[in-house]
């Protein structure tokens, strides 16, 4: 990777006379040089999110394939900071919406009998598979009535292919995320932790 | 072990150094580390032989969701989404090969088998991450390079003239396909091809070693 984000010379040492002379190469060499690093930094931040889908990582193309003069290098450049900026805005609002969710959990799993029909998912602090944790009563109505809370821990994803890929958090499971996390620019619908992170509401009884 | 075996009895057919293509003066100024290599085979592309298919599905079973999510960070994939971004593409909607093939390993759940071309592409694309692609070698006339396309110039087959300075794939006479894109009609290869050309495309930050080592693969599962 370092050759490809390195400072070349005509950078620096030959920048100002080429400049002086009305050459822009040196000023592409360096756009790309940057454009090179965002592309980094995106990538880093495309890992770090799984499996947070609704992302949108995608910039909109320059009309390529073709050498692209430094004015439409800079509108790349330019469009990967303000998605980059846009990403981490998003992991930000969503990181601290599952920190407080995960918060939460740790009130609700700690006295069950406060927060009656709570139901939290993995989704809403930020962990991959299906499994969420459920304040319900113990032996039903009963239970209500006499206030036996407890929680309950549900046993993963839904079967995808039938009995045989019931195994939680199974490879198949996995390799789903990832497909939907990878073609997070068409996947329209915002998770709930999202939503939630935009309304300011925090998990709600279901 | 078996996997190991397996790369160890591929045919020594496929060790045939790869030819070097030219890049036009302006372009490789512009964009250092740009180039093209490619190797002929005397093949025919068809169902893909045991062999193939099995190399294929133990592919498939290292190739898991983990290495998807990391594989921006990694050298070879990355040097490619750096390119993409430089030369105007983006790579979430015109995907890197590597990325393609990862995606559709995602969705199916296996590197699916279609033809011991796609397939023999197939692993040389994942095992290197380096793009292939290829062309029927009784079509091409001269040696390959890549160039910017001239005023006028069009992709046979393809409605319009391409943009002037659109960067192609080109033989001595004619545009032969769009740089990671479209190839022109007839220049594919097609059922009644005999000889295949296998041409590797390398961006800055690809080495060389991956590069033949990417033909190598491609080569040696195209003559099993």
């Amino acid at each position: 990777m370092p050759d490809l984000l390195e400072h070349h010379d005509v950078v620096d040492s030959g920048r100002l006379e080429a400049l002086l002379h009305g050459d822009e190469r040196p000023a592409r060499v360096e756009l790309r040089r940057q454009v090179a690093r965002l592309e980094l930094e995106l990538g880093e931040l495309f890992a770090s999110a799984f499996p947070r889908g609704g992302i949108e990582y995608s910039v909109a193309p320059a009309g390529g394939p073709r050498m692209l003069g430094v004015g439409e290098l800079e509108e790349v450049r330019d469009a990967l900071a303000g998605r980059i900026a846009d990403v981490r805005g998003i992991l930000a609002d969503r990181g601290y919406v599952e920190e407080r969710n995960r918060e939460f959990l740790e009130r609700v799993i700690a006295e069950p009998e406060k927060y009656h029909w709570v139901r939290i998912s993995n989704e809403d602090i930020g962990e991959p598979g299906c499994r969420h944790w459920h304040a319900r009563p113990r032996l039903g109505l009963i239970g209500m009535l006499m206030g036996w809370w407890r929680i309950k821990l549900s046993s993963g994803c839904p079967l995808a292919q039938g009995r045989a890929a019931s195994r939680t958090n199974s490879p198949q499971a996995f390799e789903l995320q990832v497909a939907q996390a990878a073609q997070a620019p068409w996947l329209q619908a915002a998770p709930a932790a999202a939503r939630r992170a935009v309304s300011g509401r925090g998990p709600q009884a279901r | 072990m078996a996997g190991e075996e397996e790369i160890a009895g591929l045919p020594a057919e496929g060790e045939a150094a790869p030819e070097r293509g030219w890049v036009a003066p302006a372009v490789a100024g512009e964009l250092p580390g740009l180039g093209l290599a490619w190797t002929t085979v005397e093949a025919k592309s068809g169902r893909s032989p045991r062999q193939v298919k099995e190399r294929l599905r133990e592919l498939s079973n290292r190739f898991h969701g983990g290495h998807a999510i990391q594989m921006r960070q990694r050298p070879i994939p990355w040097a490619y989404r750096v390119f993409f971004r430089q030369i105007g593409l983006d790579p979430d909607r015109t995907r890197t090969p590597i990325e393609e093939l990862a995606l559709q390993r995602m969705k199916e759940g296996h590197f699916k088998s279609q033809s011991q071309l796609d397939d023999a592409l197939t692993i040389g694309i994942v095992e290197t991450g380096v793009a292939l692609r290829a062309f029927d070698a009784e079509r091409v006339e001269g040696r390959l390079g890549i160039r910017a396309s001239a005023p006028g110039e069009s992709l046979e087959g393809r409605p319009g003239e391409l943009p002037s300075g659109t960067l192609v794939i080109a033989d001595e006479r004619r545009p032969l396909a769009l740089l990671f894109g479209a190839t022109a009609e007839g220049r594919g290869v097609h059922p009644r091809t005999g000889r295949i050309m296998l041409v590797a495309m390398q961006v800055k930050g690809v080495p060389d070693i991956s590069v033949e080592e990417a033909l190598w693969l491609a080569n040696a599962c195209l003559t099993i």
